[in-house]
């Protein structure tokens, strides 16, 4: 890992727009998670709040928004040619901006689960607990896969939202075989295995659930560095 | 010391030829790449920094393979066309990056020196978004210059930049060749060549159009058949004596009035035409080259 791309990448997630847009998720999930704690009984809608809305969506829509701003733009607008043109290692250039996009991932996707289900059920930290182990696992996974995803395509946002709503939210409830292709459904299994409380529905397995994550991070930033090693710098012809 | 060469190279993106089997040789001094928009010159600052794999031929610097070889990047400062993204940091904060991405020793005196050689010191507390597009430049060519490369690859430096700092990146070129780097740059002016490189590469649609001192492509340049289109009082009168004048090739009287004059040596002819005028009392309105565009230019030079 490179400090300085490390830090270099924060800049570039903090320093914009984006960066903001980031923050308000997380505000958006417990604000609601609050209103429904103070409107109803302790542990209401719990599956609903903290598991669909804050590890399925909120959870990856940090973790889409992080990947794209530390590396997307950069790569869209030829810019990484600033830091390509220097004898780093390209794959260190990758992991270093994977460990970016993966803290602000925990930080602003994770940790909001946690604290969602501590808000809506605090007599049952266990369970948020497990919630965010499950959530841990999300953010590595889907930081990766992101990771790559801007790496292959200039239109990894817009792929993103696709795998999200698309495969994970829509053809997950429909098709119980997504669930061997869907982060949410291992993020879903690995919370379950922490507490009985949570329902894995269609279990993978929590082995497979971790080995499949393990996969999709170690080769989405594999990715991600044979992309850069193979960097092209095209201007006018 | 260092040297580029360029082994019969070809790039093309499926069927667009955007360098066409080009061998050359950069040394050390200051070399102008020259050449009209999309002519190649982007193609083959890229094809040098191992920022594009070669689709025949090769590319070395000093023997080594230039592609998927991130340690020529000690040996090479490259400064791109496209402009620097990072305007959330200062110019001090982008070059100290790239002093500790090259992993030298003393990051912050690495790179104070680059800022004072460009002469950004003052200015690199501010944001790069604040900058003019010569400091910019400058601020770029910090960044490239930050690891004291032996080569210098600059895409179109003088785009842009007002005359004042022109003058000033010039002159950093020019000191920079003599102290024994490899400097490229490219640029499609001709003037802005002239005043900094001795020897010029030209290409012209991808091609390796011309190779050498840059007082013979002049010559060539200036020598070769113009056409002018010229407004006077008297058209036939001027014709009948401009056809006995050895600078003149041919004279034409255009339909619609004035005559379209094929010119062989420029130098003469810019010298007779007015003395000829005067002599026979013909006023001239407009004298105007029909074929003055750099295009035109190179694409006189590829084909002699």
């Amino acid at each position: 890992m490179n400090p300085t791309i490390v830090r270099l990448s924060a800049q570039a997630l903090f320093g914009r727009r984006r960066g903001l847009m980031m923050l308000v998720i997380p505000v958006v999930l417990l604000a609601l998670t609050l209103v429904v704690r103070l409107l109803t009984e302790p542990g209401t809608a719990y599956t609903e709040i903290v598991g669909e809305l804050g590890r399925d969506l909120a959870l990856p829509l940090v973790a889409l928004l992080a990947a794209t701003a530390v590396l997307g733009p950069e790569i869209d607008d030829g810019s990484i040619v600033y830091l390509l043109a220097k004898p780093v290692n390209r794959w260190s250039v990758a992991l270093s901006k994977y460990a970016v996009a993966l803290g602000a991932t925990l930080g602003f996707g994770a940790l909001p689960v946690l604290l969602a289900g501590l808000v809506n059920d605090a007599g049952n930290p266990g369970t948020a607990v497990a919630m965010l182990a499950g959530a841990v696992l999300a953010a590595f996974t889907y930081s990766g896969l992101f990771l790559a995803l801007c790496a292959f395509t200039r239109h990894a946002v817009v792929a993103g939202l696709l795998f999200v709503f698309l495969w994970e939210g829509t053809l997950g409830n429909l098709l119980s075989g997504v669930r061997w292709l869907s982060v949410s459904a291992w993020a879903r299994d690995l919370a379950a295995a922490f507490s009985d409380r949570i329902d894995a529905a269609a279990s993978v397995g929590t082995p497979y659930a971790v080995v499949a994550a393990l996969v999709v991070v170690v080769g989405g930033v594999a990715f991600a560095g044979w992309r850069l090693s193979t960097f092209s710098l095209t201007g006018e012809t | 010391m260092s040297t580029l060469t360029f082994d019969k190279v070809s790039r093309w993106y499926g069927n667009v030829v955007a360098v066409n089997d080009v061998s050359m040789e950069i040394g050390p001094g200051v070399t102008g790449l020259l050449g009209p928009n999309g002519a190649g010159k982007s193609t083959l600052i890229a094809l040098m920094a191992g920022f594009l794999s070669p689709s025949a031929g090769t590319v070395h610097l000093d023997g080594a393979p230039v592609w998927r070889n991130a340690g020529i990047f000690r040996q090479i400062g490259l400064v791109p066309e496209r402009e620097v993204a990072f305007g959330y940091l200062t110019g001090r904060q982008f070059v100290q990056a790239n002093a500790e991405l090259h992993g030298l020793p003393d990051p912050g005196a690495a790179c104070e020196a680059a800022l004072a050689t460009v002469e950004m010191s003052d200015a690199a507390a501010r944001r790069i978004g604040t900058y003019s597009k010569g400091m910019r430049q400058r601020v770029k060519l910090a960044s490239a210059l930050v690891h004291d490369p032996g080569v210098l690859l600059l895409d179109e430096p003088f785009n842009g930049v007002d005359p004042r700092q022109r003058m000033h990146l010039m002159s950093l070129l020019t000191r920079f060749g003599s102290e024994g780097r490899t400097v490229l740059f490219s640029s499609h002016i001709l003037e802005e060549v002239e005043q900094v490189a001795r020897h010029v590469e030209v290409v012209v649609s991808g091609r390796h159009a011309a190779s050498g001192d840059f007082g013979a492509i002049r010559r060539l340049m200036t020598d070769r058949p113009n056409r002018y289109v010229v407004q006077t009082s008297d058209d036939r009168a001027l014709a009948a004596a401009l056809i006995a004048d050895p600078s003149v090739i041919g004279v034409v009287l255009a339909p619609r009035g004035g005559l379209e004059i094929e010119v062989g040596d420029f130098g003469s002819f810019a010298v007779s035409l007015p003395r000829i005028a005067r002599g026979l009392g013909v006023r001239l309105i407009e004298v105007s080259p029909t074929d003055e565009s750099l295009e035109s230019v190179f694409s006189y030079l590829v084909s002699s």
